[in-house]
């Protein structure tokens, strides 16, 4: 057998392709680590694990459930928000003014807002039906908006001019992250609750639409956020570069050391939540979904309450998403609401799931991995193209490239888009695909 | 009076020309969905990759030394919308034919127009870098005609610029072509047809393969014209048309998804809602404080929503219509 031969047959086989891969793999991070050096690769491995958190969560979504879920992005912004007010330390000024006051005044006239829907809503009880109750239904959430404008409105005023933002509570980080998880949650139950019986093509507009109305709101609340003057620094969880120094040792070291700290910690919480959806995935849980997601109309018949399932589905991707995007706003100690892009944050997302293979948590991890990296260094290798092209249209006399370096970064979202269109046309189910074991 | 016109200047003009960018956007994405059976994301790029033709056109005419009354962007728009149409094919050719032909779920086709669309971003930002261009490249003056509204007691004229009345009018041109040739001509009634049921169509001897090519065609030139209207009222960027694809989409679910004239009727309803709903009443309603009590005076700024919030109206609706009624407004072909 000659060795091209040999390696196809070897690829056949679901565990020899998982092993080549990750070494190939393995290989790129070694190269990537040489060329670019130990504190570099450090950042790019510790983003991309945060990054394949987020993907696990997604393979849950769409992989397990075959649900579309375009607002990733909104659910990152939220669990960067939600680490932001957990972990970053108190803010005095704000404690010691009328805020607390009057934060306290808009949360009664949102709550009395939100008591007067659920009154509206069950007014067919004293005889209100039909159009009548439509009407007095929507009356209700009016009031209830210009009852809560009229509340938060000087509140957001009072602390924006006084105390800038509410700050955080000071707490550990890792709390931040579950806090993070923990809202992703809430968020998820509504969104689902609202969103999940739509048609596939309709919850991608739908979410993608709810992640545009959480980044506009998170950006825009500067009074918890912070909105467009940013939060930094966080803290991390382990120690700092500057702890480091501290302790006495040098610079270089103390980021390799520091990286590799948080490294650990990351890939420690990766571990976990991938052993767990692992195991879900084998179980009676991960069959019912994947008998949903094949066939919904079947499972239903079969007395699965299939959009029940479906919003579990959701919570449980939402958690992850959460929690990694509380990850990565920790680990970059600013939260930037302006920063987060849908390129990047949701559909980047999609191509590690679809590339690395959707419904195998492998696949996912790996191409988590792999599309982050080729994202990374696709903008110094584009720069280097770019370069020696100038040098050579200059010697040619028609001039040097201008601004090579913001166009070079508009590469990597080209290569992105190459790479997921290469990917459906060849490879649809991806590079390690899902391996369904069937019994006798 | 002066509020009325404030009003005019400030909701009807703007909406207006908003909502011609959002229709002709809208029919592009539901002549797709209800031909293809995807939802379209590469639109918004296709509209921008529209708007960087007709400018490279705008720019070689003026290099040219032509000079000319009109705006450039407009002369070279039946141009730029055969170009634009003929890349439309070609990116149907190289990206969503091959994936059709495999039988692929409209899904997988979804996700492909969303690598379209990164590609095209990435090139085009490649291409002509990623800054803010004017379309108006010949340095041609915005002419505003200001109508004279003394006659009614108003001191203030309506003012309306002079790109604003050719998009108004090379909307409603567009449109009556669109619904002649939707209700009159062969070809048109092959697109409703398949769009109702695309195997009874094929087996009534309708040549598929041609109306999907027309679609792309119709698709195309009007996304370069929904585009270069939008570059002439802003101006042009890499970015300019991937923020306003959503709102375009909520514009075509509005009307119900595979409905022309429903996208039409969407996008000035989407374009409407955006402008009310930022629009300060107080300054229509002033009047309103001679009436009232002494202490209850309007506030200065009475506006629904916050004018950083105007983008998350078009989300607001539309979520609320997949809820409230998914088909939109006109039935639209969502089965």
């Amino acid at each position: 057998m000659s060795l091209p031969a040999s390696l196809s047959a070897s690829l056949q086989s679901p565990l020899r392709r998982g092993l080549i891969l990750f070494a190939a793999m393995f290989v790129i991070v070694v190269i990537t680590g040489v060329m670019q050096g130990g504190a570099s690769i450090l950042l790019i491995l510790t983003q991309a694990t945060a990054f394949a958190l987020i993907a696990l969560g997604l393979n849950i979504q769409w992989g397990y459930g075959g649900l579309f879920n375009f607002a990733i992005m909104g659910f990152l912004m939220v669990g960067g928000a939600s680490t932001v007010f957990l972990s970053y330390p108190i803010n005095p000024d704000f404690w010691t003014s009328d805020g607390p006051l009057m934060l306290g005044r808009a949360l009664l006239a949102f709550l009395f807002g939100l008591c007067l829907v659920l009154l509206a809503r069950q007014s067919h009880r004293i005889g209100i039906t039909g159009k009548l109750k439509t009407t007095l239904v929507v009356i209700a959430w009016f009031a209830g908006y210009i009852l809560y404008r009229s509340q938060i409105d000087p509140a957001a005023a009072y602390i924006e001019s006084t105390a800038g933002f509410v700050g955080g509570l000071g707490l550990h980080p890792v709390l931040g992250w579950a806090f993070g998880g923990l809202v992703s949650a809430i968020i998820a139950f509504y969104i689902g609750k609202v969103s999940l019986g739509l048609r596939t093509d309709y919850l991608a507009i739908a979410t993608i639409g709810i992640s545009e109305i959480l980044r506009a709101l998170i950006k825009n609340m500067d009074w918890l956020t912070r909105g467009t003057m940013t939060v930094s620094p966080m803290p991390w969880p382990t120690p700092l570069p500057q702890n480091l120094q501290a302790m006495g040792f040098s610079i270089s070291e103390s980021f390799i050391y520091a990286r590799l700290g948080f490294l650990a910690l990351a890939v420690l919480i990766l571990v976990l939540a991938f052993i767990i959806v692992q195991r879900a995935y084998g179980g009676p849980w991960g069959r019912m979904m994947r008998a949903i997601r094949d066939n919904h109309i079947a499972a239903g018949s079969m007395g699965k309450d299939v959009t029940g399932r479906q919003l579990e589905l959701f919570i449980f991707g939402s958690i992850l998403m959460g929690i990694g995007g509380a990850m990565l706003a920790t680990f970059t100690q600013i939260f930037d609401p302006s920063g987060y892009q849908p390129i990047n944050h949701t559909f980047m997302l999609w191509v590690m799931v679809i590339v690395g293979g959707a419904g195998n948590n492998w696949g996912v991890v790996l191409g988590a991995f792999l599309i982050y990296i080729v994202w990374v260094i696709s903008d110094p290798l584009a720069q280097l193209i770019f370069v020696n092209l100038s040098v050579l249209t200059d010697s040619l006399g028609w001039g040097a490239i201008p601004e090579i370096d913001s166009r070079a970064l508009q590469m990597r979202v080209f290569v992105l888009g190459v790479v997921i269109t290469i990917a459906l046309r060849y490879a649809p189910r991806g590079l390690l695909p899902e391996t369904v074991r069937r019994e006798g | 009076m002066d509020e009325l016109i404030f009003f005019i200047n400030r909701v009807l003009i703007s909406g207006t020309v908003l909502g011609s960018i959002y229709a002709l956007g809208a029919i592009g994405i539901t002549l797709i969905f209800g031909i293809l059976r995807f939802a379209h994301f590469a639109h918004g790029d296709m509209m921008t990759m529209g708007a960087f033709v007709a400018f490279v056109l705008a720019s070689a005419l003026a290099a040219a030394g032509v000079v000319l009354p009109l705006p450039m962007g407009f002369v070279v728009l039946p141009v730029a919308m055969i170009i634009t149409a003929l890349l439309a094919l070609g990116i149907d050719k190289g990206f969503y034919a091959p994936l059709r032909a495999r039988g692929a779920k409209p899904v997988t086709l979804l996700i492909a127009s969303i690598g379209v669309t990164l590609m095209m971003q990435g090139l085009l930002r490649l291409i002509f870098g990623s800054s803010t261009k004017s379309m108006y490249v010949a340095g041609e003056s915005k002419d505003i005609f200001r109508i004279d509204m003394s006659w009614a007691g108003g001191t203030r004229p309506i003012s309306i610029t002079e790109p604003q009345v050719i998009m108004f009018v090379v909307t409603a041109l567009i449109v009556v072509a669109l619904h002649l040739f939707l209700t009159r001509s062969r070809l048109g009634k092959a697109m409703r047809a398949m769009a109702d049921n695309a195997a009874l169509a094929q087996v009534s001897g309708i040549n598929t393969a041609l109306v999907v090519r027309v679609t792309w065609v119709i698709a195309g030139s009007l996304a370069c014209v929904a585009g270069t209207m939008l570059a002439l009222d802003v101006a042009l960027m890499p970015d300019l048309a991937f923020n306003i694809v959503l709102p375009i989409f909520a514009a075509a679910i509005v009307g119900g998804l595979g409905h022309a004239y429903g996208a039409i009727v969407g996008g000035f309803l989407i374009a409407f809602a955006e402008t009310l709903a930022v629009f300060n009443w107080t300054a229509v309603l002033r009047p309103l404080n001679a009436i009232l009590p002494e202490g209850m005076a309007l506030p200065a700024n009475l506006a629904l929503v916050p004018t950083e919030y105007k983008l998350t109206v078009a989300f607001v609706i539309l979520v609320v219509t997949l809820l409230v009624r998914p088909t939109g407004i006109f039935k639209g072909a969502s089965t």
